[in-house]
């Protein structure tokens, strides 16, 4: 019996997290167009529904009836294949992201997490990483110069700034001598991690917008020069496919600047519940992603390269070492 | 132009890098319409650029010479859209040339003033679409909303928000519309805030300046030898300006700074153009200010249309006139001109043969657009992709007007 709950409760957790986060990206849209706009002294979406509220679905609509267009040259197996690598690995990233603390459930006990691996960090990091697949797939798949060179970009920029992006949580661990996510944000308790590190914050948050090839990174997509990166090619709910990764990537970053910095779902002052803190915090980030994407321009290639490997490598690397001396 | 050739040259069963050949245009998201630009690409960088256009050609000349020198007027409307009263300036200028008339005075400053307009309008536009082209979308939206007061005030004046028409052969069109002044005033003394805005906004940007710091660089002799004009020679340290140095119209007895800048890079082109907004700003305020009343046309009934419609209607006289001038058009005198202006994008001339006839016997349009582009081959070799992009924006060619 013992088991058979803690099965179904594995089952719902799991069925919970897949459609929230399919769903996520949904609200996103709208809320990216409407800050846009509101940046851009315009309305944004007003049309369907409330405020433009049913826009994304009036979009999800129209990219399902789209013709899924395959070019005469591509590479078939790959062409398609390519958006669901590069859709499931930001799913599984949230197998390992805690949400809150233990809740009980109609009488039962359970945490806010589906797993709580002793190595969660490691694990989101190099899950995160398998996305860049999708994106090589997709870009070599397509026969397209422009798919190819956004393609080519976009991975030689996610494995530089994996690199400073790994160094940079290494501070983190040493201070809370774990790679345990919840045990990082017990250990948040008395005081968030941004005090001790606002290095390593710095360098995490750069090289997660670069990750998460938004503005000022996102040369991979480079709708200035490239026409769409890597994606050019794909329609319809392909396409919708890359755009969904896109948006959890962007969650992912935005969720671990939270659990790592700033005390994951510890609130501050007002006492609410600690999903609703974890919210709004990874709220705060997304909109700062937003934020970001309407006010800068755009890295050229070489100088994102040369910020990656000659500022933020340096940087966290000196991050490390200023953090071992408090240590120890 | 360099020669681009696919196949590499070796020897057979040897691996060979070749360049890899992209094709940019002619529907690309920041070519700022339909040119078309071949790239040899090493990498990211750019060993060769072949600039392709002619999608976009009308025969502009070639239709100019079965048209009267009235109907002309709206072709030249089409060729820089974004600021036709230059175009139209820069048309009967060197048809008054040959006629050997002049504007009455207010028709004069009406036209420099629309004229300036047509310059912030296309200026504003530019540079809004260089950073958005470098990713920044907001300035484009920004300056977009100006541009939209540019276009209620020109539809004021003329009906029309882009092909305004409203130059004629010996004057413009018909007065200045009633309230018309304090709209203008208010628009003035708006823009001086906004453009400080825009620098605000973007000028100081780190990123900004990276993409465009020592990007295109072009000297101030090889940009004269290129036949640059306007802003890009400007940047460039050359101090010319048409307007100042071969003045037309009334721009003698106008003060204005003539903006030029040092380096010739992607930046000080677009600054250049940012601040001769400022300057048009402070133009189009004196005209205001010293606008003369009086006729908008000459008094010459067998060339201009008559300013009261309702004459056409009393009197035979300004009847025959009228539809003379409509149907048949004006002759004009044999011999040949050529008149330049200072237009937004450069030098912009019109040289005319007439052989006596009410139709031209050959237009031939001297378009800065077309001129400055030349300019994109030399200033892209040894960049990167994503600067073609920049020189492209900075250079701001209006494709209508390469392609005539």
């Amino acid at each position: 019996m013992e088991l058979m709950i803690a099965a179904a409760v594995i089952m719902v957790k799991v069925i919970l997290i897949t459609v929230i986060l399919f769903i996520v990206p949904v609200p996103l849209t709208w809320l990216e167009r409407k800050i846009a706009g509101h940046i851009q002294q315009r309305m944004g979406p007003m049309r369907v529904g409330w405020h433009g509220l049913l826009q994304p679905v009036a979009d999800g609509l129209k990219l399902l009836t789209k013709e899924d267009n395959i070019p005469d040259q591509s590479d078939r197996v790959l062409f398609k294949i390519a958006p669901f690598v590069a859709l499931v690995p930001p799913f599984m990233v949230f197998v390992a992201v805690p949400f809150g603390d233990d809740v009980s459930i109609f009488g039962y006990e359970t945490p806010l997490y589906l797993s709580d691996m002793n190595v969660g960090l490691l694990y989101i990091l190099a899950v995160a990483g398998l996305e860049i697949y999708g994106v090589i797939f997709g870009g070599w798949a397509s026969n397209s110069k422009y798919a190819l060179l956004g393609s080519l970009r976009t991975c030689a920029q996610l494995i530089s700034y994996e690199i400073p992006m790994g160094f940079a949580v290494i501070g983190v661990v040493m201070l809370s001598q774990s790679m345990n996510l919840s045990d990082i944000v017990d250990a948040q308790e008395p005081l968030w991690f941004i005090v001790y590190q606002p290095l390593g914050f710095f360098v995490f948050f750069i090289a997660g917008l670069a990750e998460a090839q938004r503005i000022p990174f996102d040369l991979a997509e480079a709708e200035g020069d490239l026409g769409a990166g890597y994606h050019t090619e794909y329609s319809g709910m392909r396409f919708s496919f890359f755009m969904i990764s896109e948006y959890l990537v962007m969650l992912t970053i935005s969720v671990l600047c939270v659990l790592l910095f700033f005390g994951g779902w510890h609130g501050v002052l007002i006492p609410l519940p600690a999903p609703i803190w974890f919210a709004l915090k990874v709220g705060f980030f997304i909109y700062l992603f937003m934020w970001f994407r309407f006010t800068f321009p755009r890295y050229r290639y070489d100088q994102l390269m040369s910020i990656g490997w000659k500022v933020l490598v340096p940087l966290s690397i000196l991050n490390i070492l200023i953090t071992g001396i408090f240590v120890y | 132009m360099t020669d681009i050739s696919l196949l590499s040259k070796g020897e057979a069963g040897q691996k060979l890098t070749k360049e890899l050949l992209l094709n940019l245009g002619p529907q690309h998201p920041s070519t700022h319409g339909v040119l078309r630009i071949m790239l040899e690409l090493d990498g990211e960088e750019i060993r060769g650029v072949d600039t392709i256009i002619g999608y976009l050609h009308r025969g502009t000349e070639k239709l100019a010479e079965n048209f009267t020198y009235t109907q002309i007027i709206p072709l030249t409307d089409r060729l820089d859209y974004l600021c036709a009263p230059s175009n139209n300036l820069a048309y009967v200028l060197a048809v008054e040339r040959l006629l050997g008339i002049k504007a009455p005075e207010r028709a004069q400053y009406i036209r420099v003033m629309m004229a300036e307009m047509a310059r912030i309008s296309g200026h504003l536009l530019i540079s809004g679409a260089l950073p958005m082209d470098l990713g920044a979308m907001t300035t484009l939206l920004y300056v977009m909303r100006e541009r939209e007061m540019i276009m209620d005030l020109m539809e004021m004046i003329t009906g029309a928000r882009m092909h305004t028409s409203f130059c004629r052969v010996g004057g413009v069109r018909e007065d200045l519309p009633d309230g018309f002044e304090p709209r203008c005033r208010e628009f003035c003394h708006v823009m001086k805030q906004r453009i400080d805005d825009y620098e605000r906004l973007i000028a100081e940007n780190r990123i900004f300046l990276k993409r465009t710091r020592d990007i295109g660089k072009i000297s101030g002799e090889q940009a004269i030898d290129w036949g640059l004009s306007g802003p890009c020679l400007r940047a460039s340290g050359v101090n010319w300006d048409m307007r100042r140095d071969n003045p037309y119209e009334i721009y003698d007895r106008l003060s204005f700074e003539v903006i030029v800048r040092e380096n010739g890079d992607c930046y000080d082109r677009w600054k250049c153009r940012m601040d001769e907004m400022r300057e048009s700003v402070k133009l189009i305020e004196q005209c205001l200010d010293q606008m003369p009343p009086g006729p908008v046309a000459v008094a010459m009934p067998d060339i201009a249309f008559p300013l009261n419609k309702i004459t056409v209607k009393s009197s035979m006289e300004a009847m025959i006139h009228h539809f003379d001038v409509s149907a048949y058009g004006f002759p004009v005198p044999k011999g040949e001109a050529y008149v330049s202006i200072e237009a937004p994008k450069g030098e912009l001339g019109f040289y005319i043969i007439s052989d006596g006839s009410p139709k031209p016997l050959r237009m031939k349009v001297r378009a800065p657009s077309f001129i400055n582009l030349q300019a994109l081959a030399v200033l892209a070799r040894g960049c990167y992709l994503a600067d073609v992009i920049a020189i492209i924006g900075s250079l701001d060619p209006v494709i209508a007007e390469v392609d005539k």
